[in-house]
């Protein structure tokens, strides 16, 4: 490793970026992704690992990927929820490799919600 | 490669401060990885290993993020099941979250546990969230930005200002302002000057250093660079206490790898400017924490501190000028310089700014490393940090504050601002950040006596009123202990206190009276009762224990009978139990057993 210059400072703090807003909890967008055991079957997994390259490839550093049980809509796994700050949370349902590059193309990354793989909008309250 | 592109979107952080790694974590660690690449998630989810958390009492301990979810008391054989409900299913594992005390309701978010919220993090704020072995992780949050804007915008007057209006005061015990130390330093003439950190830690129960060293070593070198610059010094030492293994460890690791990137060596950053640092390890002696004794010791010869003046600011290590500054002290500095002064000083209060970190231990719920603005009250870091007093009979009766050279704080005055001033009106100091609860089971003579055994034991024994003075506070004290206290004890004890403090060399002899001092001041009526009534209230001086039933108050149960090892109790159903004091071993048993309070 050569010495470093200011610049090589900053290019390896902003390299690091992502998981800095990670452990800090600091985003502009999050997607869960439903990984019960019926979303799994239904191959929540493939939706998982899309999102990480898409993540990766992108380089985007504000936006966190986490998954949680299952939504109670068994049948239409794989799901996922997508919050965008700013913007109420949309739950996807019926999804493949296609349709999640689609939604983190137009939704996580744009702003705008695809309406026709949502099932609705808002989450359920919970206490 | 296809693999390298997907990012991680979980990051496990396992403490590895000391108090984790010697309950297993590394060993967790392990584990999660093992079971991790087993569940096939290796690419989905980081390890990483931290300094410590804080919460030492509960390790080990585990943070996930982005969830913040905090784990507590997490073993191997608990890893398989964590990693299929948390990692594979997204559930919550209830068994390891943190329960509140007051209604166990079990918390999975780290910053609603009261431990956590009611604390201010300025010189732990990478605590948790960086790998210290990773120096890179330390530069994603700002590291050694502070120092590049010393060496390339600021003039060493111009840092001596800033950190003088940002009020800091040395974070090791006597509170003197860094900028002023700093500023005596660069003006003494002299062409070779040295930058000492004390990492010599010596204080009974006190983890500060240790803590910081392991979860942030970068922030320290950071600082030392800064402060080299200042008084223009281009060599710095670390004098760290060698039972400090695994900070030796990490601090290695940061200086090497520093060195490779060129923060340390020659024209650092390209500004022109040369520092190196070395580590020197201390061999155990409380003494060579005095700055005089430590730079001794440094230069091979045996610790003991000479009198000042002149200052080591003018003459110091090798006789050349050096400013000594505390570990704590050091990781604030990138700080100050980084966010500025203005910043800093409305941390805390107008005399005392910023934060203080300590070692929160001895009778509270959450034992562990806390840090929080100077000026909250002794309450509210017993209570709201600190989770109250364990034991729902046992009650508040002091906090000694400042290790073996501060005092104790009665309950009574437990609304006293955590500053400097206002502790020493107390007659205790801050210290280096010790702080012992206690409840109404420790017995103030006997914790006295404890301090001074630990500070005759250490006194290097260069100056008479030192070496001699507390050996014979602590005769006067061990036989009040042992029922043989004269009534002139206290008084003889107040004046030995008083020249003793005023005729020793050095801070160790000048503050080894102040927990006799306080005890005698707020307790004094369990000094009296020692030696007039020959007993002592806490029941924990052995030698005066006679213990008895109040028949009254006896309700016959006989779990006094059970619990008694040496058959000194005799009871038979419907009896009221006696207890042959002949027989009697002073164990405690049956005393603790009663729930009549009828043993006295």
């Amino acid at each position: 490793m050569a010495k470093l210059k200011i610049e090589d400072l900053r290019r390896i703090k902003e390299s690091k970026k992502g998981t800095v807003n990670l452990r800090e909890g600091v985003y502009r967008a999050k997607v869960t992704v439903h990984m019960g055991t019926c979303g799994i079957a239904a191959g929540a997994r493939t939706v998982m690992n899309t999102l990480m390259t898409a993540i990766g490839e992108k380089k985007t550093d504000d936006v966190i990927l986490t998954s949680s049980g299952c939504a109670g809509l068994c049948s239409q796994e794989p799901m996922m929820t997508v919050e965008v700050e700013g913007l109420s949370p949309v739950k996807y349902v019926y999804l493949d490799e296609e349709k999640t590059m689609k939604i983190f193309r137009e939704h996580v990354i744009g702003g705008k919600p695809v309406a026709e793989y949502a099932i609705t909008m808002g989450s359920e309250t919970t206490y | 490669m296809e693999k390298q592109k997907k990012t991680q979107h979980t990051n496990l952080m396992i403490c590895a401060g000391t108090g984790c790694v010697s309950c297993g974590s590394f060993g967790v660690r392990d584990a999660l990885v093992k079971e991790i690449e087993k569940q096939d998630l290796s690419d989905e989810v980081l390890v990483a290993t931290t300094g410590c958390n804080g919460f030492c009492a509960a390790g080990p301990l585990l943070v996930s993020y982005p969830d913040g979810v905090f784990y507590q008391k997490l073993q191997v054989e608990d890893v398989p099941f964590f990693v299929e409900e948390y990692l594979l299913k997204g559930r919550v594992v209830k068994k390891h979250l943190f329960v509140r005390p007051e209604d166990k309701e079990a918390i999975p978010a780290i910053n609603d546990i009261g431990f956590f919220s009611n604390q201010l993090l300025v010189t732990l704020r990478n605590r948790g969230l960086i790998d210290p072995e990773i120096i890179d992780d330390y530069i994603a949050r700002d590291g050694y930005m502070a120092a590049e804007k010393a060496l390339n915008e600021m003039t060493p007057e111009e840092i001596i200002r800033e950190v003088t209006e940002a009020g800091i005061r040395g974070r090791g015990g006597g509170g003197f302002p860094t900028g002023l130390k700093w500023k005596f330093c660069a003006d003494a003439s002299g062409s070779q000057k040295y930058i000492l950190c004390n990492a010599d830690e010596g204080d009974p129960g006190a983890f500060m250093d240790r803590s910081i060293l392991e979860a942030d070593p970068h922030a320290v070198l950071e600082g030392m660079i800064i402060g080299a610059k200042a008084i223009g010094a281009h060599q710095g030492y670390i004098y760290v206490r060698a039972e400090y293994p695994l900070a030796i460890e990490r601090l290695e690791t940061a200086i090497a790898q520093a060195e490779e990137y060129g923060l340390l060596g020659d024209d650092i950053l390209g500004s022109g400017f040369d520092m190196k640092i070395e580590l020197y390890h201390g061999a155990g002696a409380f003494v060579c924490g005095e700055e005089t004794a430590l730079m001794l010791s440094i230069q091979g010869q045996r610790g003991m501190p000479r009198p000042r003046p002149p200052f080591p600011a003018h003459k110091g290590l090798w006789n050349l000028p050096t400013v000594l500054n505390n570990v704590e002290t050091w990781a604030n500095i990138p700080q100050i310089i980084f966010r500025g002064s203005k910043w800093f000083n409305s941390l805390g209060t107008e005399k005392s700014t910023g934060t203080k970190v300590f070692a929160l231990t001895g009778c509270v719920k959450n034992i562990g490393l806390i840090e929080v603005p100077m000026g909250v009250t002794l309450r509210s870091i017993v209570y709201d940090v600190g989770g109250g007093i364990p034991g729902k009979r046992r009650k508040l009766k002091a906090v000694q504050v400042g290790g073996p050279s501060g005092g104790c704080i009665p309950e009574s005055l437990i609304d006293t601002p955590v500053d400097f001033e206002s502790i020493v009106k107390t007659g205790a100091i801050v210290g280096s950040g010790g702080m012992v609860v206690m409840d109404d089971t420790s017995c103030m003579v006997d914790v006295a006596k404890f301090f001074l055994e630990f500070t005759v034991e250490e006194s290097c024994g260069k100056c008479t009123p030192c070496r001699e003075g507390t050996q014979q506070m602590l005769h006067i004290l061990d036989r009040i202990t042992l029922g043989k206290g004269r009534p002139e004890d206290i008084d003889t004890l107040i004046t030995l206190s008083a020249m003793i403090k005023s005729s020793s060399l050095c801070g160790l002899g000048q503050t080894a009276p102040n927990p006799v001092e306080t005890t005698i001041k707020y307790f004094r009526e369990e000094y009296e009762a020692h030696i007039f009534e020959k007993r002592c209230p806490a029941k924990k001086c052995k030698a005066l224990l006679k213990f008895e039933v109040v028949p009254e108050l006896c309700k016959k149960c006989g779990l006094c009978f059970k619990a008694c090892p040496s058959e000194a109790i005799t009871w038979v159903k419907k009896s009221v139990a006696v207890i042959d004091i002949d027989k009697c071993t002073q164990c405690m048993n049956c005393y603790a057993v009663c729930k009549f309070d009828s043993i006295i």
